[in-house]
């Protein structure tokens, strides 16, 4: 259908645009592999391999509260994920399978739990985690469990609405006839839907992984200290007076790296997921 | 179909955690709202307040003034990039070289960190650092100051959000025009209609479907933005591009003033929801007359 010039205009345009889309990336790349001296002065967009350097990759990943926030966001965004992958199979094969008087409200209930905006909410989670979520000197305020636990509210939805969409496709006359067999709801579970869904499953917990690994607003609020995560790290580096721009740039390039790794895994899946499978892709 | 005991349990830990992270604060923050609570007041416990937080909200000149930048960026954002999303997924629609590695390229911003995304663009507009001021001075002679001017920092913004959220738009819009059955556009071709008959008359009725939801989606996630605002710009200069979301963050919410703070949670949240009534209305009502 396209006309043999129009495919090379075509071309043309889409690497204008790429480069639009690479440039700030870019940017940030060359800053972060930068020597101090050489930040300031006129900007130039190529690589000058003679004065680059590592040490501000170095620097931050040898320091020791860098290092805590990182494995608090790979210990928050790892277990959110499996278990909104695990409450979600659940729900979902219920969702699917089972006859049940209002399970419309629930499921519409359900999704609204995404839509509302999470500023509405700092305020008593805030509140309930400092002083009704606890258990003497114990509360979930500033704790990696108190974050687990919350970003469900931002991805166990998601993984609901993305897995019962598969559980649909799969027959569900493979789990009558084990059921027929005698197996247990749990037996069918483990032995037919987890195998058949897998792909979708995996789909669906590096999707939710990387949602946790984003997420900031409340991860700022609810932490302090100890369970503070990669991205209250790197917007630390903005409050502080006497921005260190190198090193800043290397938290942040650290931070959308695995965003960046996982994108070949999922692009096909991005559009149904960011949609809420209200458009297919 | 088998028997519901069985399915209630294996909904009841969904259920039981979104109750928990969901419900449970609305209540909390539903109840509050009709308190008088503040730490730092003379009298630090709770004490009945009736309606008396939200008669405060309709005189607050700052929550007013936020409210109206949010709605301000939300139709600028929304509107450029469902134009500029579908233009890009037409685009995307012809056949070119290296197709799929254009595409991966163009969802990236989808995948990255607000806070990284706004950490990106503050490094391209910090003056002295970054190329954007120095080409703008360099090359049109422009003071580009983010700190400074306001209309530049709003500006900036709706840029970075465009750069951020058009994929989206594209992707969304391409699979709906990849759905699209080819017949009808192939026999408009037949009878001699124009490329943009075509596209008013037969692509973009039925893509409605494709673009209300977009469009709906979109709306969403503009009202909630906080964290690339923030590292941008931090809401300045003044309060000019402190959206909705980020003044309860930062500047409610630090105060302290718990039940005011509560009642402006509550108001957001409502807003958020009557647009959303509205936009459904919409939707339904044009349905409604098309058939």
């Amino acid at each position: 259908m396209t006309r043999p010039g129009q495919r090379w205009t075509t071309f043309a345009i889409w690497i204008l645009l790429s480069l639009l889309t690479l440039l700030p990336i870019w940017w940030m790349f060359l800053v972060s592999v930068k020597q101090r001296a050489d930040l300031f002065g006129k900007p130039s967009f190529l690589l000058d391999v003679s004065s680059m350097t590592w040490d501000n990759y170095a620097s931050v990943i040898t320091n020791p509260s860098f290092q805590k926030y990182m494995l608090n966001s790979l210990i928050v965004s790892t277990a959110n994920a499996a278990l909104v992958c695990a409450l979600g199979l659940l729900a979902a094969y219920a969702m699917s399978r089972y006859r049940m008087k209002g399970k419309d409200n629930i499921f519409f209930w359900v999704l609204t739990n995404r839509m509302a905006p999470p500023a509405a909410f700092l305020l008593p989670l805030y509140l309930l985690y400092t002083g009704v979520f606890q258990a003497g000197e114990w509360s979930l305020f500033d704790t990696r469990i108190g974050l687990i636990l919350l970003y469900c509210v931002l991805n166990l939805p998601f993984a609901f609405w993305l897995l019962q969409g598969i559980i649909d496709g799969i027959p569900a006359e493979l789990d009558e006839a084990a059921y027929v067999d005698g197996a247990s709801t749990w037996q069918v579970l483990r032995t037919i839907i987890i195998p058949l869904a897998g792909p979708g499953i995996a789909v669906t917990g590096i999707l939710t992984w990387v949602f946790a690994w984003n997420e900031y607003l409340f991860a700022s609020t609810l932490t302090s200290v100890n369970a503070r995560t990669i991205t209250t790290g790197l917007a630390e580096f903005v409050t502080v007076t006497g921005t260190n721009w190198g090193q800043m740039a290397a938290v942040a390039m650290l931070t959308l790296l695995p965003a960046a790794l996982v994108l070949a895994l999922v692009q096909k899946h991005i559009v149904a997921g960011l949609t809420f499978g209200a458009v297919k892709g | 179909m088998r028997s519901s005991t069985t399915g209630w349990l294996l909904l009841a830990p969904t259920i039981a955690v979104l109750v928990l992270t969901g419900v449970l604060p609305f209540l909390y923050v539903l109840a509050i709202s009709f308190f008088d609570w503040n730490l730092f007041a003379v009298n630090p416990e709770p004490r009945w307040a009736a309606a008396n937080n939200f008669r405060r909200l309709v005189h607050d000149a700052e929550f007013l003034k936020s409210i109206w930048l949010t709605l301000l960026f939300t139709l600028w954002v929304v509107a450029s990039q469902v134009i500029l999303g579908f233009a890009l997924a037409r685009l995307m629609m012809r056949d070119f070289p290296f197709k799929k590695v254009f595409r991966a390229v163009h969802t990236l911003p989808l995948m990255i960190a607000p806070i990284a995304v706004g950490a990106t663009w503050r490094l391209m507009t910090v003056p002295g650092l970054g190329p954007i001021p120095y080409y703008l001075k360099d090359w049109f002679g422009i003071d580009y100051r983010l700190s400074m001017f306001p209309d530049q920092a709003f500006a900036s913004v709706v840029v970075m959000d465009i750069w951020h959220w058009t994929p989206f738009v594209t992707l969304t819009i391409l699979a709906g025009l990849s759905n699209l059955p080819q017949e009808p556009v192939e026999q408009a071709r037949i009878d001699g209609a124009q490329e943009w008959q075509i596209f008013r008359d037969i692509v973009l009725p039925a893509m409605k479907p494709v673009l209300l939801t977009t469009i709906f989606i979109r709306i969403m996630d503009a009202l909630r933005v906080v964290d690339e605002v923030w590292m941008l710009t931090q809401g300045g200069p003044g309060a000019e591009t402190r959206f909705i979301g980020l003044h309860i963050w930062k500047i409610v919410f630090p105060k302290t003033d718990y039940g005011y703070g509560s009642a402006m949670s509550l108001l957001t949240l409502y807003m958020t929801i009557v647009i959303c009534w509205l936009l459904y209305a919409a939707m339904t009502a044009r349905k409604d007359r098309a058939s």
